[in-house]
């Protein structure tokens, strides 16, 4: 951080500030989206999965999150499926995806 | 052969028109053979801002369908030497412009001029892509606004998905930023995005940047490119672009130059 950021922070926030922090978080998120091929089928994905535990137990849709990380050359999908009423509470599904290129 | 180079953004009413005209006129001054075309079907505006409209007698898509010839759609600028434009249709039809014709009329033009600018459509539709489809270089006009930049962004990841050169595995097609209708007085109070702030989130290289001026209505209303405005801030500071485009030093002038007219004594 330089000075002159430091300065900055203990003034109230500007608003042409609050539009850069935005514009960064809704900028590298559609870069995502655009950048990977996997995402295009991540909902239907999540929606079969979801179907699919649901044969075993009863959970909402908010109780799966899928997330998608990229490491160097390979996409990491990590899958966090909440159960409810279990002593853990939470398994994980790790598994690592297609290639990048 | 003719170096293509798009005007485009994204969002509507950003001043690619307006900076379309600017840039291919400053391109004709520095002596270039240029041509400049609207793209936008249906929307014809750039003959208004260059002062062409009542000249105008065949369009791109005439040339196209081949109703009328490249040389007779050409309308030689009166003012500035190797300058032409060739106008846009008013028809309905926005798919009018095919790929074929396009690529057939660029191919003709290349021979001829060294810049083709294309003045791209709003959006992110078959207009805009067709515009960029074909371009070697491209202008990406942003205002210092959060739905301007946002919309720039992905013209940027168009350009390198859905072009020729993305298609075909060529050299990416050349990004340059320009940064237009930027107040100075507003980004020192905190209140716009600044010139760092827009170019640090696109990420792209910066051509320029132009102030924003009451000169450039005025112009639009004579129908006189700005560049030809040589007592307007814009006007200098399209010039300057035009130069830095070319890789030559900005044109010497008693004016401010570029840092101090933005940043101040
Ligand atoms: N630097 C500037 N200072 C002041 N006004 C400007 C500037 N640049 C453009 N404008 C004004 O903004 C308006 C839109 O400009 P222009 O027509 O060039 O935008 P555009 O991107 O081509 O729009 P469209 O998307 O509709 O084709 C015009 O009224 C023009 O005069
Ligand atoms: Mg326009």
């Amino acid at each position: 951080m330089t000075i002159f950021n430091y300065f900055r922070t203990l003034r109230p926030q500007k608003t042409a500030a609050v539009a850069k922090e935005r514009l960064q978080i809704i900028v590298a998120h559609e870069r995502r989206l655009r950048n990977s091929p996997t995402l295009e089928y991540l909902p239907q994905l999540q929606q079969e999965i979801l179907e699919v535990v649901r044969k075993y137990v009863i959970i909402q849709n908010e109780h799966i999150k899928v997330h998608i990380e990229k490491e160097g050359q390979y996409e990491i999908l990590e899958l966090n499926i909440t159960l409810p009423d279990t002593e853990k509470g939470q398994i994980n599904i790790q598994k690592s995806s297609s290639d990048v290129t | 052969m003719g170096k293509i180079i798009v005007v485009t953004s994204g969002k509507g009413g950003v001043g690619k028109t307006t900076t379309s005209a600017a840039f291919a006129t400053g391109l004709a001054l520095r002596g270039h053979q240029t041509v400049v075309i609207d793209f936008d079907v249906g929307l014809r505006n750039l003959d208004l801002v260059m002062g062409c409209e009542r000249r105008v007698v065949y369009d791109f898509v005439n040339v196209i369908n081949g109703e009328g010839n490249l040389n007779q759609a050409l309308i030689k600028d009166k003012r500035v030497e190797n300058l032409f434009i060739l106008p846009a249709s008013q028809t309905r039809d926005k798919e009018a412009l095919t790929v074929k014709g396009v690529a057939r009329v660029l191919e003709a033009l290349k021979k001829r001029f060294e810049y083709i600018i294309c003045d791209s459509p709003a959006g992110i539709e078959h207009g805009a892509i067709i515009a960029m489809y074909f371009s070697d270089e491209a202008l990406i006009v942003t205002n210092p606004e959060v739905s301007s930049v946002r919309d720039s962004d992905r013209i940027i990841g168009m350009l390198s998905s859905k072009t020729r050169r993305a298609v075909q595995n060529l050299t990416p097609v050349k990004e340059h930023l320009l940064i237009t209708r930027y107040i100075q007085k507003r980004v020192n109070s905190g209140e716009m995005l600044s010139i760092q702030d827009v170019q640090e989130i696109l990420a792209i290289p910066l051509l320029g940047v132009i102030p924003e001026s009451p000169s450039v209505l005025k112009a639009s209303n004579a129908g006189i490119p700005i560049t030809l405005d040589k007592k307007s801030d814009a006007g200098l500071a399209y010039l300057d672009i035009v130069a830095s485009f070319l890789g030559e030093e900005p044109p010497p002038r008693e004016k401010k130059g570029f840092l101090t007219r933005f940043f101040g004594n």
